[in-house]
């Protein structure tokens, strides 16, 4: 499925470990919580970078501790009105101070990419064919904002005190 | 009132634009309709049971006479000639073709209004005190805070996708027309002794299937801290809300769930992490919000005015219509007055695009261009010299607008029920009417005094019938359309959850239940008695046995 990050589409270098498969000795990794829980040491032997990936029920305090291991965190949104994850997304950044890649995985439509991308979300498992077409409607349509986030984008009250 | 600047102008047409392209991906088949609805819903835009419905956000309750002429205009054009005021404060019109929403909104924006969030999981149009601004007893004017909410909530990248809908009320008089307690969030402001401002954070209150009252979390936040705090709550909420059960996803579930103090800690703990972040909000902001509400050019006038009191002698009509509907005003020499949107027989709350550009015309001569919805489904002119109310009064009258009734009997909140509403067991609408009919004799009313009656089609309890003194829920018996009869329920200060009083009564049995209740309060009131007083006095026996006396095995 097409991977969108910085605005481009881009290939997608990173391998998700399959339920039950070995572990690749080589590549970049991203694993669910509980194969990080059942062979952590084994992935951390690797010389290779990891990444993580949690349910949306899976909140962000399971690896908070562990956050220094991962340069990619991938969020599951299962469905369309699941919103935990942009809580988590927020959390990661704001709070926890994450600054790896952040990724959006499961049902990432073009109507969300826009909050996605708000809540400090920077790459996107689109599955529409025209994913590259709906990141740059998602980006143009609302210009204003009224949230402060990691985004960084200023604030209509920064604005309007200059 | 607050003003639209640049940035809200651009957010709302770039909102309206969005929903162009996504209609026109409807309309040429690219969405379905299964993937196009939570759009729409993110507009406002419902289907209904025979037509598309258009709920528009009237932000906090304030409309300016400009914009209620916009609305007869799309009530004329898109609709049937008429709107409807629902008990959020908000319009609604009950017929509109999905082709012309884009350009609805795009009119609507022209007018500095919106259909954002007037619909789905998220936060929705905050709600207020209707006479916000110009109580006599008022604190602190709630109308800033609600609008540092409104663009606060609007598009927040976090809290779009909720477990369930949110909706916040804010307060600021010690008598509570926004009914706070029953609302996800209720805010209260109020001074700590040292007279700086600050919210009183009860959450977790609702209606529906499983009414509660909402707890107190924080007694005194400080007023900066509005924004962060709220933001904790939702993220609390976002997090550990019940997505399994729609009927068990809001808010007044999990706070009950978790108790009140496990909840209050779990916000507390979010909230250390960011209340020092960007949400603090800078007192040059509050003031500067704060300046589009001062109050407006008030004259100098004598609050006694002789000649009101010979004209309410020569005409009880104006008598009546002084004492029911005119309220006191802060502002010496003016008046807070109700325009009731029900007339005798009529659907609660409905108005027609005639009336809505004649009181337009009225605010702008009467009320400096100013007006309110009222969660009661009325509307207010807040600031009226009272040398002018025997006039204002003359022309309401001319147009069905002065009905006596504000606070009393046939003054009732009412959902659209099976009329409209896709979900509804029961029709709503005409029982409110017969009862309007029955008691339509305003000596009688006026009798009876206050007195709050408030119903709903179905369980989902849109008409408040929990926390009417007098409530109504409609239900549905094998196909047959079944009343069941609640009292002693409140929605102010002393919020309270009305009892089911037994079996229920059909269409036409109900008109008469209603008279009995009222039969018996005032058989037993004491002087001066309000009858929610009589109720908490006696209790509900007396009323259950004469009920059900006279007819055995209803
Ligand atoms: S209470 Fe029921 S019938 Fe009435 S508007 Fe709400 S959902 Fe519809």
């Amino acid at each position: 499925m097409p991977l969108i990050k910085g605005g481009e589409r881009v290939d997608d270098p990173w391998i998700s470990l399959a339920e039950g498969a070995e572990i690749p000795p080589h590549g970049p990794l991203i694993v669910s919580l509980q194969q990080w829980r059942d062979q952590r040491a084994a992935l951390l032997a690797r010389a290779d970078t990891l990444g993580i990936r949690l349910a949306s029920d899976q909140p962000t305090s399971e690896i908070a501790d562990d956050l220094s291991h991962f340069e990619l965190v991938a969020l599951e949104f299962p469905s369309f009105g699941d919103g935990r994850p942009y809580s988590h997304a927020r959390i990661l950044r704001e709070i926890l101070g994450f600054e790896g890649e952040l990724r959006a995985v499961g049902d990432v439509l073009l109507e969300q990419l826009h909050f996605m991308h708000r809540a400090g979300f920077d790459a996107f498992v689109v599955s529409s064919e025209t994913a590259l077409e709906d990141w740059r409607i998602a980006e143009s349509e609302i210009r204003v904002w009224y949230q402060p986030t990691a985004d960084g984008r200023p604030t209509a009250m920064m604005l309007r005190r200059g | 009132m607050y003003r639209y600047d640049e940035f809200d102008s651009d957010f709302v047409l770039q909102r309206a634009r969005q929903f162009r392209r996504q209609t026109e991906r409807r309309l040429t088949g690219e969405l379905s309709e299964e993937q196009f609805k939570p759009l729409r819903l993110m507009n406002g835009l419902y289907l209904q049971l025979h037509a598309y419905m258009l709920r528009i956000n009237v932000p906090y309750g304030c409309l300016s006479s400009r914009q209620l002429r916009k609305l007869a205009h799309i009530a004329r054009v898109y609709d049937k000639g008429y709107g409807h005021l629902t008990t959020r404060q908000n319009v609604q019109f009950n017929w509109i073709k999905l082709e012309d929403t884009p350009a609805i909104l795009e009119q609507l924006a022209s007018v500095e209004m919106h259909c954002i969030q007037s619909s789905g999981n998220c936060i929705r149009n905050t709600t207020s005190d209707p006479y916000a601004g110009a109580a006599a007893e008022e604190i602190h004017d709630p109308r800033l805070y609600c609008e540092l909410i409104r663009q606060w909530s609007s598009l927040h990248p976090e809290f779009s996708f909720l477990p369930r809908k949110f909706k916040i009320a804010v307060t600021g008089s010690p008598r509570d027309r926004a009914a706070v307690k029953v609302h996800d969030i209720g805010l209260r402001l109020h001074r700590n002794p040292a007279g700086e401002a600050g919210f009183e954070v009860i959450v977790g209150g609702g209606l529906g299937r499983t009414p509660f009252i909402g707890k107190t979390v924080r007694d005194f936040l400080p007023v900066q801290q509005l924004l962060s705090y709220l933001e904790a709550i939702l993220r609390v909420y976002n997090q550990l809300g019940r997505r399994d059960n729609k009927y068990k996803a809001r808010i007044k579930v999990l706070v009950h769930e978790m108790g009140t103090e496990a909840f209050q800690k779990c916000v507390e703990e979010q909230w250390e992490q960011i209340r020092e972040g960007g949400l603090t909000l800078p007192q040059e902001e509050i003031d500067r919000i704060g300046a589009y509400f001062a109050p407006p050019a008030y004259e100098d006038l004598s609050d006694s005015v002789p000649a009101l009191e010979t004209t309410r002698r020569e005409e009880p009509a104006f008598d009546a219509w002084l004492q029911n509907n005119v309220v006191e005003h802060k502002q010496a020499g003016y008046a807070i007055v109700n325009v009731s949107v029900k007339a005798v027989g009529a659907a609660p709350g409905d108005i027609s695009a005639d009336q809505m550009e004649a009181v337009a015309e009225l605010a702008d001569r009467f009320s400096f261009g100013e007006l309110r919805v009222t969660h009661s489904q009325n509307l207010v002119l807040c600031d009226v010299r009272k040398t002018d109310l025997e006039a204002l009064w003359r022309r309401l009258a001319a147009i069905g607008l002065a009905t006596p009734n504000v606070g009393l009997l046939t003054d009732s909140i009412c959902c659209p029920g099976l009329d409209y509403c896709s979900l509804a067991s029961a029709r709503s609408i005409p029982v409110a009417q017969s009862i309007s009919e029955r008691f339509a004799d305003p000596g009688r009313l006026r009798d009876i005094g206050e007195l709050q009656l408030k119903m709903s089609g179905c369980i989902n309890a849109c008409g408040h019938h929990h926390v009417g003194h007098i409530g109504i829920l409609g239900a549905d018996k094998k196909g047959e359309e079944l009343y069941q009869l609640t009292l002693g329920g409140s929605a102010d200060e002393n919020t309270a959850i009305g009892k089911i009083i037994g079996p229920g009564f059909d269409a036409e049995g109900i008109v008469d239940a209603i008279e009995n209740v009222v039969e018996t309060y005032l058989s037993l009131r004491q002087d001066g008695e309000r009858f929610i007083d009589t109720y908490q006095r006696v209790g509900r026996d007396p009323f259950k046995e004469n009920l059900y006396a006279s007819d055995q095995g209803r």
